[in-house]
């Protein structure tokens, strides 16, 4: 075996025999396209927009019970931590949402040329980005005034 | 390392392995059919519209005192908005997470208890934000 690929081809057949054959897909032989990073990024920002809810979730039931919890849960928001949490908030919502109106594009049936993949999947990222510092800018421009 | 294939006498024979009620209704792996697949669909156009708001909402009320918080929430348009984004995120993010269970989770009964248990979560942390935002509407002015 010189190739380390080879080592990804072992695996058990159906009757639970050691077998050698190529097995797909295996992300590792890949050089990962726009579109792989796109498509799996919009499933980690799913699944942190899930764990970001419950952020959501202590911010309303805090304002709803106390002053001195929602004063608690507005001191963490506002630590460096927090800030950070909510950043990566802001971007996966953003990804989120783009990457989610390509999918309803695709789902109409509209974008499938590889071309316009490459191109949306780099508009998603770019627009995610740029509405996430917006969103930012415009918040601290907020607070100061 | 091919194996040759077993010589047989028999004639290899095709059948359809589904039944005609089970194409008609459309059911896949999963036995649910495209109800699953809908519903996260219509969920997601609806998300599109109260996310841009939810975030002009989260902007606009940043560094927000508590009574302030429920100044804005007892404006009654303001909470519709809130509980129809919390109704609808945690049914869509449910289903979400399920879906990514059944890609990734391969032992049936270890799947089937994460899926009912991020279900069971979404729906009492979803009512739990959604009876917060009520008494935040009682609460304001």
């Amino acid at each position: 075996m010189t190739d380390i690929r080879e080592a990804q081809f072992i695996a058990r057949n159906s009757a639970g025999k050691l077998t050698q054959r190529p097995v797909s897909p295996h992300l590792g032989i890949y050089r990962w396209p726009i579109t792989m990073v796109s498509s799996i990024l919009n499933r980690i920002a799913g699944v942190a927009l899930c764990i970001g809810s419950l952020l959501l979730v202590c911010w309303l039931s805090a304002a709803a019970s106390s002053n001195n919890t929602y004063t608690a849960v507005q001191s963490f928001v506002a630590s460096p931590l927090g800030l950070l949490a909510m950043f990566g908030w802001t971007a996966a919502l953003y990804y989120h949402l783009f990457a989610g109106i390509r999918h309803l594009a695709w789902d109409l049936g509209k974008g499938f040329a590889i071309p316009s993949l490459n191109l949306i999947s780099w508009i998603v990222i770019g627009l995610t980005g740029a509405f996430t510092i917006l969103t930012w800018i415009i918040g601290y421009a907020a607070l100061e005034s | 390392m091919t194996t040759p294939a077993p010589k047989t006498t028999v004639m290899p024979k095709v059948t359809m392995m589904r039944s005609q009620l089970g194409r008609a209704l459309g059911s896949g792996s999963a036995h649910s059919g495209a109800a699953h697949w809908w519903a996260e669909r219509v969920s997601a156009v609806l998300l599109v519209p109260l996310t841009l708001w939810f975030i002009f909402a989260m902007v606009s009320l940043l560094g927000a005192k508590q009574q302030e918080v429920a100044n804005y929430i007892a404006v009654p348009l303001h909470a519709g908005m809130f509980l129809a984004l919390i109704a609808l995120t945690f049914h869509h993010g449910a289903m979400g997470l399920q879906v990514v269970f059944e890609d990734y989770v391969h032992a049936l009964a270890r799947r089937q208890i994460y899926i009912l248990t991020v279900k069971f979560l979404a729906l009492v942390l979803g009512l739990t934000a959604a009876a917060s935002v009520i008494k935040l509407a009682a609460l304001g002015h």
